[in-house]
């Protein structure tokens, strides 16, 4: 009974904690998105609530939680309505295994990583819920890019994660990161980081691979149907799978949470932010790939090569064990 | 019976609940893309006994090949297929009533085999049952299994292959 008692307050404690982190680092993440694209672009940006427009999202936020919540008539009801939860959930999930410190997690499961991976191609099922629920050709076609567009970025994405688990010889994110005392992976594996972060970047669906919200081309893409706090979810689930994708990255490349001086959990935000700001630097960098292109990049020249990585590694290792 | 009111019963019962009922839904609904996300719903049930077996890895495994794989790639074998909105012509009996039989008789004879086999927990068996012990597994003691999985999905991408080779035809102009 105490251990269920212990236990349940640990698990509801985390869940607040969770929660909170997603929260605030959406509210940050959007205000840092407009300030850094307003710089990239020659503006200021938001500027009139609070320092430097920082409260800016709070308004923003405020003002969605006000709106009504249109549903349109000929949608899916029940699809319609499952799918921001079915968007939501496996981004909480991720965060069960994510270590921001040696001591600061909610469980070091030793399959963590496949955890996170498994988890995240529910989103596929999310977008694709949703698009097909709004009865909105736009939002179908959106749906439909982004299955395609997911399904040819998963293969690189886990085979270079492969890579690196065969190198720590585990799935846990704690064996990983403490495998990188001397040397980060990053040095070690340049290649697979690259390539990684391409393919994150895709899995996200965040410009130059924002082709099934291309706003241009599809209205908003899969989303196009949602209002208010429905689409509120869409945007905060896709803003916590940068942070995942980011924190992941660092779990791999970056080393975790080592680095001198400072606390741990500090190093492993300030790796996590960095890397999402290098994402936010390309979206405004680059242009959008056309679809063919896109695709043909992932299954001519990302698969190859990630298979050539990893099996080069397996083979170093191999030579040094 | 008390026992299927603990903790461990009722996330036994939740699991097995999501499992058939996902089922049913992937059988029995009239959309298409109600059976998928029935089929997916069942299938994370079954990741779900796999992880009251206490098989983590077996049960990440299931969701992400089939859920986040299988499931996906049906969806897009439907979004290619012919239009949703048209409305489906109504059940035959004779259909239902063959689909039912047949699935009735693998359900015997697997309900048969299961009862004959002489189950050993795998507790007894062994006590390392860890992602390397499995690999390990698969590469001697299972490898024609293994290998004979391999070649199914080989001649499965030759066979993709070989339908797609022509291309879609470019337009004559």
């Amino acid at each position: 009974m105490q251990f269920l008692l212990a236990e349940g307050a640990r698990l509801g404690l985390s869940l607040i904690g969770v929660i909170s982190l997603v929260a605030v680092n959406a509210l940050f993440l959007i205000w840092m998105e407009r300030k850094v694209s307003a710089h990239i672009q020659l503006r200021p940006g938001p500027m009139e609530v609070g320092f430097h427009g920082a409260l800016q999202t709070i308004a923003d936020a405020l003002k969605l939680i006000g709106k009504e919540l249109i549903t349109p008539e000929d949608v899916d009801k029940l699809i319609y309505l499952l799918a921001p939860i079915v968007m939501f959930l496996p981004v909480l999930v991720s965060f069960l295994v994510i270590p921001f410190s040696p001591t600061l997690l909610i469980r070091d499961l030793n399959v963590g990583v496949l955890l996170i991976f498994a988890f995240s191609t529910l989103t596929v099922l999310a977008i694709l819920m949703a698009g097909w629920a709004s009865n909105n050709k736009y939002a179908l076609l959106g749906a439909i890019r982004s299955v395609a567009q997911n399904v040819a970025y998963e293969i690189p994405l886990l085979l270079t994660a492969m890579s690196i688990i065969i190198m720590a010889g585990s799935f846990q994110p704690s064996v990983i990161v403490a495998q990188q005392g001397l040397v980060w992976n990053i040095f070690v594996q340049p290649l697979a980081f690259i390539l990684f972060i391409i393919c994150g970047t895709a899995e996200t669906n965040r410009a130059p691979f924002d082709i099934p919200e291309a706003e241009s081309e599809l209205v908003a893409g899969f989303h196009t149907e949602y209002s208010g706090m429905r689409f509120a979810i869409f945007f905060l689930a896709e803003y916590t799978n940068m942070f995942i994708v980011s924190a992941v990255a660092t779990i791999f490349f970056l080393g975790g949470w080592q680095g001198p001086f400072l606390p741990p959990v500090v190093w492993f935000l300030l790796k996590v932010y960095a890397l999402i700001f290098l994402m936010m630097w390309f979206r405004w960098t680059f242009p959008r790939l056309r679809f063919d292109q896109l695709i043909t990049f992932a299954w001519k020249i990302l698969i190859p090569l990630s298979l050539v990585n990893l099996i080069v590694t397996a083979f170093v290792l191999k030579l040094v064990r | 019976m008390s026992e299927l009111f603990s903790l461990a019963g009722l996330s036994f019962l939740l699991v097995v609940g999501m499992t058939l009922g996902g089922a049913f839904i992937a059988v029995g609904a009239r959309n298409i893309f109600h059976n998928v996300l029935g089929l997916a719903l069942s299938l994370f049930g079954v990741a779900g006994i796999f992880l009251y077996l206490n098989s983590p890895f077996l049960a990440m495994m299931e969701i992400l090949i089939y859920v986040g794989a299988i499931c996906i790639a049906i969806c897009f074998a439907i979004m290619l297929s012919e239009p949703l909105y048209r409305p489906r012509p109504p059940r035959k009996p004779i259909k239902l009533l063959g689909a039912a039989v047949g699935a009735g008789l693998v359900f015997v004879v697997f309900a048969a085999l299961v009862k004959k086999t002489a189950w050993v927990p795998a507790a007894m068996r062994s006590d390392d049952w860890s992602v390397t012990t499995i690999g390990h597994y698969l590469l001697t003691r299972y490898a024609l299994i293994f290998e004979a999985i391999s070649l199914i999905l080989l001649v499965a991408m030759l066979g993709a292959i070989v339908n797609a080779k022509n291309g879609r035809g470019r337009e004559e102009s």
